[in-house]
């Protein structure tokens, strides 16, 4: 075999081998995704979305305490974590250089190492007992602390992205500083940093563990972020493991609605950062 | 009036750390009229071009001594707003970089609207004397809310000049406007260069000795950081006063 042909036979190879993995790392998702139709689907009727859950052992009712209550906690905790941690990233970005920005890069990666549990046994610990009780409101702290470092971290490698002939542009111009962050660095990098927020919302809509500390779970319809609060990852795990076969039933339905907001949110991120010019 | 600095530099030390890239330089820069300053590839030219709008002084470690006057007044004074500065000193990089979040027409507006209130109408009125004063204004009035990033880099690199003018400095800096561009783009900037020292005064970067030679007025010869020599182009390139100046515009090193 010629040289040519052989070095071309190999990158044939190493093509097909990239696509088998990539194949394989996608065939866990779809079958995740179409186990969760096959099994949820059939839970999902009119009922599911306004009822709240049956009791231990009965037919029927919903999750609409659930769906409420993932919107609260999750809506808070990104109230919180959103604006905290893109404020964090950038200052990271354009103060790089400074023992306070090296502290906070660090431990921030600290942080987004730590299982997420930890954050809700710290929140339990300095709000939820100082408190007397659980609450919805005490999950989306939790929820904004698991969130803050990823958001503080991807915000930071956006600003970072964009060019500095950019900045020299614009204080070339006579921009301020604080008008170079903001209209020009972190404006560049608003794509970036929304898709990276939002990735971040959808992880946390996600989490169980730290709400089991914190927001705990409520089988009543609750607004009050004060009370205990359901929400769907609680409610799946509460349900799954019950031995309640309408229970499981509405953990599938649960997780599909969920699986189903997450990919909303992903879905969210991408028209919002679409650009707003069409190429001329 | 031709004879009177507007921009002029006595003793002009830039370094990086304790390294010194630019020495002791003291130039002058007589109202609309074109400099040239070349010099081989860290001599020191961008970084004293980066010392007149004070941008040298962002760079890590970096230090400026000596004095830099615009119409007289130092601009390294310690009570003097080095944003004030840039706004009556605009600058043209290397690489064409338009923001690419803003349309062209909001590029142009740019530093208008960093500067003050203007009005709507004002603005549009600016933007289009700007981009006419840039040769753009024909190629680019059917799309002026289209991205800046859609143009060619010699389009993008005008959109820079027009940005740069807009604001109405007085003193225009160019650092290697070509160097990036096709033979056809850098003659169309060329000759835009040369409108455009009617209502500047200007300062540009080349590595281009013959580019130098074409367009300039006045040429400034650095070579490791020291200012060789200074006189009017013509001089410059037919009786060097220097061996290394003759020894680099003949092509002998550098």
């Amino acid at each position: 075999m010629s040289r040519t042909a052989r070095r071309r036979a190999l990158s044939h190879a190493m093509t097909g081998l990239t696509m088998l993995a990539a194949l394989l790392a996608l065939l866990p998702l779809f079958a995740i995704f179409a186990d969760l139709v096959i099994k949820g689907a059939s839970s999902i009727n009119w009922a599911f979305f306004v009822e709240i859950p049956p009791a231990a052992g009965a037919t029927g009712g919903g999750v609409a305490n659930a769906i409420v209550g993932t919107l609260l906690v999750v809506g808070w905790g990104s109230l919180i974590g959103l604006p905290v941690g893109i404020g964090a990233g950038v200052y990271l970005a354009e103060y790089p250089q400074t023992a306070f920005a090296r502290v906070v890069r660090f431990l921030a990666d600290v942080l987004n190492g730590t299982p997420s549990v930890i954050a809700g046994i710290f929140v339990w610990t300095w709000v939820v007992r100082p408190m007397g009780h659980f609450s919805g409101f005490s999950g989306g702290l939790s929820l904004a602390v698991l969130m803050l470092p990823m958001v503080a971290r991807t915000t930071e490698e956006m600003v970072r992205l964009v060019p500095h002939s950019l900045r020299e542009a614009a204080l070339a111009l006579g921009y301020p500083r604080w008008r170079t962050t903001l209209q020009v660095m972190v404006r560049t990098a608003w794509p970036g940093i929304l898709t990276g927020g939002l990735v971040a919302v959808a992880r946390i809509a996600g989490e169980t563990a730290p709400l089991l500390f914190t927001a705990l779970g409520n089988l009543n319809f609750k607004t009050d972020l004060m009370q205990p609060m359901q929400t769907l990852s609680l409610q799946i795990y509460v349900f799954a493991t019950s031995p309640f076969e309408a229970w499981h039933r509405l953990a599938w339905g649960a997780a599909l609605v969920l699986m189903a907001m997450v990919l909303t949110i992903g879905l969210a991120a991408r028209y919002v950062t679409r650009s707003r010019f069409t190429r001329g | 009036m031709a004879d009177l600095p507007r921009l002029r530099t006595e003793d002009l030390t830039a370094s990086f750390g304790d390294r010194p890239a630019v020495k002791q330089a003291s130039l002058a820069f007589p109202a609309n009229t074109l400099t040239a300053i070349i010099g081989p590839s860290g001599c020191g030219k961008s970084t004293f071009l980066r010392c007149l709008n004070r941008l040298h002084e962002l760079s890590r470690h970096a230090t400026v001594r000596g004095r830099v006057l615009l119409d007289d007044a130092d601009i390294y004074e310690p009570d003097t707003d080095p944003v004030s500065v840039r706004r009556r000193i605009g600058m043209v990089f290397q690489h064409p970089n338009p923001f690419p979040t803003m349309s062209i027409f909001d590029n142009v507006a740019a530093g208008l609207r960093v500067n003050g209130r203007l009005s709507r109408a004002d603005t549009a009125v600016a933007v289009e004397r700007a981009l006419r004063s840039a040769a753009l204004w024909d190629e680019v009035k059917d799309r002026l809310r289209a991205s800046a990033l859609g143009l060619s880099g010699g389009q993008q690199q005008r959109l820079c000049i027009a940005r740069a003018i807009a604001p109405a400095p007085d003193v225009l800096l160019l650092d290697e406007p070509t160097s990036a561009l096709d033979p056809i783009a850098t003659q169309s900037i060329e000759e835009l260069v040369q409108e455009l020292k009617r209502d500047f005064t200007v300062v540009m970067v080349t590595h281009n000795m013959q580019q130098a030679a074409r367009v300039s007025d006045f040429t400034a010869f650095f070579y490791l950081g020291e200012l060789v020599e200074h006189d009017a182009t013509t001089r410059m390139f037919t009786a060097p006063g220097e061996a290394r100046t003759e020894a680099y515009i003949t092509g002998r090193f550098g």
